[in-house]
């Protein structure tokens, strides 16, 4: 649910990192927040438990620049990964603008991939929404790790239509900036639609 | 699923007016407002060394997540949160059921003061806040035939240059 703030022309977007536990959702965030420009960003706020897990949302707010005379500014926020957080998860997806599915590549993670996308598409319906007209993106995650599935085999498990797919090395970088603009450009795709 | 909130020019004045009014009878530093999902919608106050978006987004967490509670209890919502500090207290309301007012105040004023001031300017915010929607749903009728939304031409060269740093 896209805010458009008329008077002071600007545009407010909620993106969220979904993904199964310890995919590197917050990996993503941090990645975001350590190259963006301060002036650009606020403060990566992060509801973590003491071992660093997120206990319920991790958020930083960017400030994109403008499009057509309107400030864009995203709002990021990460879901906790851990199955037992689950009434959380619900929570932030509200008003959600678009969804960024973080998979984990190692193989012995695949099943917790299936499970995580299961539950996202259980939870956006719970909201109200359908994953299939979203603004959605897939990224492959951890692909310089040894014992990665391939590409094509993730895909055949884990793509649910046409959305766009990125690899990547969250905690290096390659693939963050990318996948996030590819979000992007489907929210403000979607808004050229609906107005 | 809720309809988008749009803010146009009139209503944001009117609201900026009863959240001023409402820092100024309830003896608050700051009052503002945010929607449910966690967007400011305006604020108002001693607000220059506040971080109010973190604020903002906190905020609908923390409603968010009394929602759920209620909700796992029976019940249809709490619709009064406060958060009592050493110096400064947070009170927080639901108004119209989608935007969350937020009152920050210290010794110099009181929770009964708040609560009846804030119980006043929700009734005004009520009625903003039914002109919008009603708004947003006469634009969304007229939206097929004359309505021209101001992102129809966003092209993918302007969503580039917002990366292009």
């Amino acid at each position: 649910m896209t805010f458009i703030n008329y008077a002071s022309r600007e545009i407010n977007c909620k993106i969220v990192y979904y993904g199964p536990g310890l995919c590197g959702k917050t990996t993503n965030l941090q990645y975001i927040f350590d190259k963006t420009n301060p002036a650009a960003k606020g403060k990566l706020i992060s509801l973590a438990t003491e071992t660093d897990r997120t206990l319920f949302f991790d958020f930083l707010p960017l400030e994109l620049g403008t499009v057509r005379g309107f400030k864009t500014r995203f709002h990021l926020y990460t879901v906790p990964g851990q199955v037992f957080y689950d009434a959380s998860r619900k929570l932030i997806l509200k008003g959600v603008d678009g969804v960024i599915f973080v998979a984990d590549s190692q193989v012995e993670r695949m099943d917790a991939n299936v499970e995580a996308i299961e539950n996202l598409e259980t939870n956006l319906k719970t909201q109200g929404y359908d994953l299939s007209a979203i603004p959605y993106v897939l990224q492959l995650n951890k692909r310089d790790l040894p014992n990665v599935a391939s590409v094509d085999e993730m895909k055949k498990l884990l793509a649910k239509k046409n959305e766009p797919i990125f690899e990547a090395v969250a905690a290096k970088g390659p693939g963050v900036f990318e996948t996030l603009k590819g979000v992007a450009k489907l929210v403000l795709a979607d808004l050229t639609k609906s107005g | 699923m809720a309809p988008d909130i749009v803010m146009y020019e009139e209503e944001f004045n009117q609201i900026k007016a009863i959240i001023s009014k409402l820092r100024v009878d309830a003896n608050s530093k700051v009052v503002f407002l945010v929607d449910k999902n966690g967007q400011q919608i305006a604020a108002h106050g001693d607000i220059e060394n506040l971080d109010t978006t973190s604020l903002a987004s906190l905020t609908a967490g923390n409603v968010a997540a009394t929602d759920g509670l209620a909700r796992l209890i029976g019940e249809k919502e709490f619709s009064i949160l406060f958060h009592e500090g050493e110096k400064d207290n947070i009170h927080i309301s639901i108004v119209a059921q989608r935007v969350i007012l937020v009152v920050i105040f210290d010794e110099r004023s009181s929770l009964g003061l708040v609560r009846l001031r804030v119980k006043k300017a929700s009734e005004e915010l009520n009625r903003v806040f039914a002109n919008i929607m009603a708004k947003v749903e006469r634009e969304k009728a007229q939206a097929g035939a004359a309505f021209e939304s101001p992102f129809a031409e966003i092209t993918d060269e302007d969503i580039d240059s917002l990366f292009s740093e």
